[in-house]
């Protein structure tokens, strides 16, 4: 039709090419046998996931990464879920200042967040330790979890609720019983996102992971300053590997949930 | 109506005690956002106010540190950089965006293949996006290998650490945000107003120009302003792939930190969220900008 006229197939190919091109060229590097990078391989192995897998170095920044990525799972989503089942029903007021404190941290830009965090964590003596990871990436997880069960719950029928108060089911029973179970897709949903935000985060982990809480993407960072081996080509692709999965499971979680 | 309205409150007995628990009820909503808001008040809001206020208290109550800003030639450069890296990645994120997003509206069978090509880097970290354009870029990258292999230039040319190439990554890493709001536009407008335009005797490019480019304007609005105020702030890629010599604004915030300079931080600081938030705020008041933003941001 008219529009297939207007734009060619191949245009918009060539662009689907260069967004998807780079991050296979990573994926197919780190499966090299050569000792430098280049393109395409000389011969193909695991060298490189050897290297990642048998390397302290490498692992303990993971093993942060993944703890505190699991942390702020838990808090960011309790305390995302309890607030998005008030937040509606709050003053209007008080409703436009909590909506927009919450989800401020969309759109502050990483740099004035990390620094903001540093300054006064440092005052704390807190830099350098998982728990101030933990208690950061949770800031910045949040406004996923809010904004995903917030859309759940505005897709629930609120007559099930009122049936079931009407029946003789007490506001708790009511909540684990009927509400609960649906808006759980929309719960989960800002679970990946939480740990995923965690788990890519570097801005904030570049000014107060310091040494004592070194994450992956730090990990990275640091050692790109000085070469680009292709170890870290291997731990590309394996975080690739993970976000994607978590992701698509929420992409699709999403589109079956009511919301 | 009015033999069945509400039963008058005659509950004397319980008097003292339903009050008191009818008010109880009416603060459930308060009691439930008030842990997340404190937590966000006490972990990131105060602290990202305190660490602004060294802008203006710095040694005492003074606004020395915003005046000294327009004789400041290093802010000038940077801010300038900023705003130009900015508007070039936003620029080449429409043109690139818009034919993707129509690509994606009228595909049928290859639709999901394509919001797949579209969302993979979008899910994939900032880091690693920018790690792969250092392998693509470099020295020997296959960007030089492929030019030299075309016989378009003799000798490798420096494209990583160059203005160019946080341009090109940035706009690999911003183009989703401009493609989904669009995409959003474009899949709400009536198909029956295009035949009718092609019905009438517009040719596709007329049809393009006077009704579909108008319909998806709010989608082109959102996207463009998502696109910028996130290029504004951007820190990890200009960092990796950039200029040694090309500052933006959030790496000179970076390393004045470093330097303990934390007035002029702040200051700087201030600067890059002010115009960040003011760009939001006329956003919000453009027509059905504001729906398509707060779509794309989900």
């Amino acid at each position: 039709m008219i529009l297939a006229r207007l734009v060619p197939a191949g245009v918009v190919g060539l662009i689907l090419f260069f967004l998807a091109f780079p991050i296979v060229v990573v994926t197919v590097v780190s499966f090299s046998e050569a000792t430098y990078l280049t393109f395409p391989p000389p011969a193909f192995g695991f060298r490189w996931y050897e290297a990642y897998f048998s390397n302290p170095d490498w692992l303990n920044p993971t093993w942060v990464s993944l703890w505190v990525a699991a942390a702020v799972v838990v808090l960011a989503t309790s305390l995302g879920t309890l607030a998005a089942l008030g937040i509606a029903r709050l003053p209007k007021a008080l409703r436009i200042f909590a909506t927009g404190l919450i989800l401020s941290p969309l759109i502050v830009p990483g740099i004035v967040v990390a620094i903001g965090i540093y300054y006064a964590y440092s005052h704390y003596g807190l830099v350098g330790t998982p728990i101030a990871m933990v208690l950061a990436h949770t800031c910045l997880a949040v406004p996923f979890v809010v904004t995903s069960v917030t859309a759940s719950l505005s897709g629930i029928d609120p007559r099930l609720e009122q049936a079931s108060l009407s029946l003789g089911a007490t506001p708790g029973a009511t909540f684990w019983q009927v509400t609960l179970p649906l808006i759980r897709p929309g719960v989960l949903v800002g679970a990946l996102f939480a740990f995923i935000t965690s788990f890519d985060e570097l801005i904030v982990a570049l000014f107060i992971s310091g040494t004592g809480a070194v994450t992956l993407p730090r990990r990275m960072w640091d050692d790109l300053r000085f070469q680009i081996d292709p170890t870290i080509a291997a731990v590309s692709t394996l975080t690739i590997v993970l976000t994607v999965v978590l992701m698509g499971a929420a992409h699709l979680l999403r589109k079956r949930s009511p919301a | 109506m009015s033999e069945i309205a509400q039963p008058p409150p005659i509950a004397v007995p319980l008097g003292s005690v339903r009050p008191l628990l009818r008010n109880w009820r009416r603060h459930v909503p308060m009691l439930l956002v008030a842990p997340l808001l404190i937590y966000m008040l006490v972990l990131y809001a105060l602290p990202v106010l305190a660490m602004l206020l060294r802008s203006v208290n710095d040694p005492t109550w003074t606004l020395s540190h915003y005046t000294a800003l327009f004789e400041d030639v290093v802010f000038a450069k940077t801010f300038w950089i900023t705003l130009n890296t900015s508007v070039t990645v936003t620029l080449g994120c429409l043109v690139l965006g818009y034919p993707v997003a129509m690509g994606l509206v009228r595909a049928k069978t290859m639709a999901p293949l394509i919001l797949v090509v579209i969302l993979l880097p979008f899910w994939t970290s900032v880091l690693v996006r920018s790690y792969a354009w250092m392998v693509l870029l470099g020295r020997h990258g296959l960007v030089n290998e492929a030019l030299i292999a075309l016989g378009m230039i003799d000798r490798p040319i420096r494209i990583l650490n160059t203005p160019l190439a946080t341009q090109i990554a940035m706009i690999h890493i911003l183009l989703p945000y401009m493609i989904l709001p669009i995409a959003n536009a474009l899949r709400q407008i009536d198909p029956s107003l295009i035949r009718a335009a092609s019905g009438l005797g517009a040719t596709p490019f007329m049809t393009f120009r006077q009704v579909i480019l108008p319909l998806s304007m709010s989608g082109v609005a959102a996207g463009t302003l998502l696109t910028f105020v996130l290029a504004l702030g951007f820190y990890i890629t200009p960092a990796m792939v950039g200029g040694p010599r090309d500052i933006t604004l959030s790496m000179l915030i970076a390393q004045e930190v470093e330097q303990l300079n934390w007035a002029y931080a702040a200051t700087l600081s201030a600067v890059l969220l002010a115009t960040a938030l003011a760009i939001l705020a006329v956003a919000r008041r453009l027509p059905g900008v504001g729906n398509a933003f707060r779509m794309s941001m989900r």
